[in-house]
């Protein structure tokens, strides 16, 4: 066990999110002990009543940008912390809330409050890199466990985290699963969507849904006449690309 | 230095719950006059950009409301929806889904045993902190929350949000084969979760009582997890019980004036859901192994009656669900014959659909009304925190109350204990779709350092 002094300081933000890719981290059970002798776990609310003050060697932000509080917040963290690495899909790509910013965020508050006068929230959900800098995105609604380690381990070590970008469809070449599109006619997103996940989806029968948001090269223009031929039309197509990662796609989709 | 008198304390930054959340508790002269559980967790309107979604699509969105029980929103869509659509699905796609949902409440369940609660009563400040001392204990804490991660890795794809649940069962079942290591695992983890029984057993637990209603849902031959009927024990010790449809009309929301949140209210009352509720509800019904643990764990035989009020022994009830849940997960895993068909196909139908599951933390209702082409018109869900909330506070306000008669603690003590009453009732505070208080300005506390100030 390396000297408290000495440890890397290591802390865990939340912004707008639902928990699961801090999660992730307690999710890590044959590693957290031993990462916990490595690092000093200086803030991670969800885990640990003792907090201390930064700087921070590394910091882990889940979560968007959604209220005026959490966009001067970000602002603090960024200060504190000698690296940030955003985790998931909400603070990589602003996650599913960003659905709000292509509607009417009035009218979404008043659909799901009585009293909206309350709510005091912005017209948009946004990814921190909009923000401030951020040293490195892991992407995923959720993170995978595995490229949690790899990108820690990686800040640690002072090295780059070995996270590709290529597509789904390698993962699925390298597991060995048949093409659920060719093989099956069944919508799926993976030729579009960054690796990560290790083609889960394709494995238990369905279609990729874009959990990881867009790979390194997205041809969406080849990709959606083939959705349509395999039976989802013009909405449905417009659904597919804007859930976990709508803002992200929709960029692609302007290109 | 006396401490009776006036002060207000406030934690900005509520640890060791999921979501974020801040407490705040104003007394005068002696008397709580304000005990708040503030919820600062942002918005996400999930219920308003359900609207113009395919009914297919709301167990993949839902189930990101929460990274905690994200089983628990598929299972609550699935229902609801297959209710609008008059759909059942097979008692073997029903187990499977008990199956899951066993992953989820173990996964869970442990997570706030060992994480969350244990160190509250040994005095520690994480888990992390606690293995200094305890490392074969928070082993076995570890080892038996991966069993619980297995099972929905196995059966879900992840153990977050996971990918093969669908409207009317699964994109794919498994095979025998690929559930056999699982008996192994969930072998050893019986033996795990009978420890962690007698590990809690053996906690000192204030004295506290839950002055409120209790709700669970019910099932004539199990213990609820997947669905069942909504149940009611008062505080007067009469029961009642009403349909899934009628949850609207028994739980309401009313807003509170000089408070920013929402209090819901069952039939008027103070209401509680979650693992008390369910252990006084349907604990006679638990599984043979579970029931010998309640008695070990000193909470008395249910089928004779026995009820626990007291919030800080809510860790034995959590204990005893956690041998239930692994031991359920075997039943169904030796029981399991690969089904024909993995799912049911579900037509959409106009109409309106309720379905409600015990989430780790309790009931969760969701509503969905469906236009003829399956498009989601409306959405409504109604999370087991914030049914609780009420509950919480009113438990916070007795305990500070009854703290500050006794021995009139310190800030640091109050505030401490405080904290305890409300980890008592493992809040998701992620769960946040109907908190109101959202205007909370976050202050500095006891807790609170580095950027959260």
């Amino acid at each position: 066990m390396a000297d408290v002094k000495t440890r890397p300081r290591l802390a865990v933000f939340k912004l707008a999110s639902c928990d699961g890719c801090q999660l992730t981290l307690l999710d890590c059970e044959d590693e957290l002990l031993a990462l916990a002798g490595e690092v000093d776990i200086s803030h991670f609310l969800e885990a640990s009543s003792a907090v201390a003050p930064g700087p921070y060697d590394l910091s882990l932000v889940e979560g968007s940008i959604t209220t005026a509080a959490d966009a001067e917040r970000i602002q603090a963290i960024r200060a504190a912390s000698r690296h940030l690495v955003t985790i998931g899909a909400c603070a990589t790509a602003g996650g599913i809330q960003a659905l709000r910013n292509f509607a009417d965020v009035d009218e979404f508050r008043r659909t799901v409050y009585a009293h909206p006068e309350y709510i005091s929230t912005l017209a948009t959900s946004t990814p921190v890199s909009a923000h401030v800098d951020v040293d490195f995105e892991l992407r995923g609604c959720p993170i995978d466990r595995r490229q949690l380690i790899e990108v820690i381990t990686a800040f640690l070590a002072g090295r780059k985290p070995d996270v590709p970008d290529h597509s789904v469809c390698f993962e699925c070449k390298r597991r060995g699963t048949v093409c659920v599109t060719v093989a099956h006619g069944t919508p799926c997103l993976g030729p579009v969507t960054h690796a990560g996940c290790g083609a889960l989806c394709p494995a238990y029968h369905r279609g990729c849904f874009g959990c990881f948001g867009p790979s390194g090269s997205v041809n969406l223009p080849a990709l959606i006449p083939l959705l349509r031929r395999d039976g989802l039309d013009e909405d449905a197509v417009g659904r597919f690309l804007h859930t976990f990662n709508t803002a992200a796609f929709d960029e692609e989709l302007g290109k | 230095m006396t401490h009776r008198g006036s002060r207000v304390l406030h934690v900005g930054s509520l640890s060791r719950v999921e979501g974020e959340g801040a407490l705040s508790l104003h007394v005068h002269d002696g008397t709580v006059t304000d005990a708040r559980l503030e919820i600062y967790e942002p918005p996400r309107f999930f219920e308003a950009f359900l609207r113009g979604r395919s009914y297919t699509e709301p167990p993949d969105i839902t189930a990101r409301v929460c990274g905690i029980c994200p089983v628990a929103y598929q299972m609550s869509a699935c229902a609801a929806i297959e209710d609008a659509c008059g759909v059942s699905v097979d008692p073997v796609i029903r187990d499977l889904r008990r199956l899951l949902y066993c992953g989820e409440w173990i996964e869970s369940q442990v997570l706030h045993i060992y994480l969350l609660h244990a160190p509250d009563f040994l005095g520690r400040t994480s888990a992390i902190d606690l293995a200094r001392t305890h490392r074969a204990e928070v082993e076995r804490g570890l080892r038996l929350k991966k069993v619980g991660n297995s099972l929905m890795e196995v059966i879900g794809g992840r153990a977050v949000h996971p990918v093969n649940v669908r409207l009317g069962g699964f994109h794919r079942v498994p095979t025998r084969a690929e559930l056999r290591p699982l008996h192994e695992e969930l072998k050893q983890a019986l033996d795990d979760a009978w420890e962690t029984v007698r590990w809690v057993a053996g906690f000192e637990f204030p004295d506290a009582r839950v002055e409120a209603d209790l709700l669970a849902l019910a099932e004539p031959d199990t213990y609820a997890i997947e669905g069942g009927t909504p149940t009611v024990l008062r505080t007067d010790g009469s029961t009642a019980s009403f349909p899934v449809r009628e949850f609207t009309e028994h739980v309401t929301e009313t807003h509170v004036e000089h408070s920013t949140a929402l209090h819901s209210r069952l039939d008027g009352r103070l209401h509680l859901t979650g693992s008390l509720a369910r252990f006084a509800i349907g604990g006679a019904k638990l599984s043979p192994v579970a029931l010998e643990a309640a008695v070990a764990a000193g909470l008395g035989d249910p089928r004779e009656g026995a009820v626990c009020r007291n919030p800080f022994r809510s860790i034995l009830v959590r204990a005893v669900e956690s041998v239930y849940a692994v031991s359920e997960a075997l039943r169904i895993i030796d029981a399991y014959e690969q089904p024909a068909r993995p799912y049911t196909e579900v037509p959409p139908v106009a109409g309106v659909g309720h379905g409600a599951t015990e989430a780790p933390r309790g009931m969760l209702y969701h509503r969905y009304e469906l236009d003829a082409d399956g498009i989601v018109t409306d959405a409504l869900m109604v999370p087991p925190t914030a049914q609780n909330q009420g509950a919480i506070e009113d438990d916070l306000r007795r305990l500070a109350q009854h703290a500050i008669g006794e021995h009139d603690p310190d800030d640091d003590e109050l505030t401490a204990l405080c904290e305890r009453a409300i980890r008592n009732h493992d809040p998701c505070i992620s769960c946040s779709t109907h908190f109101l208080d959202l205007t909370v300005v976050r202050t500095s506390g006891p807790t609170t350092g580095g950027c959260d100030a």
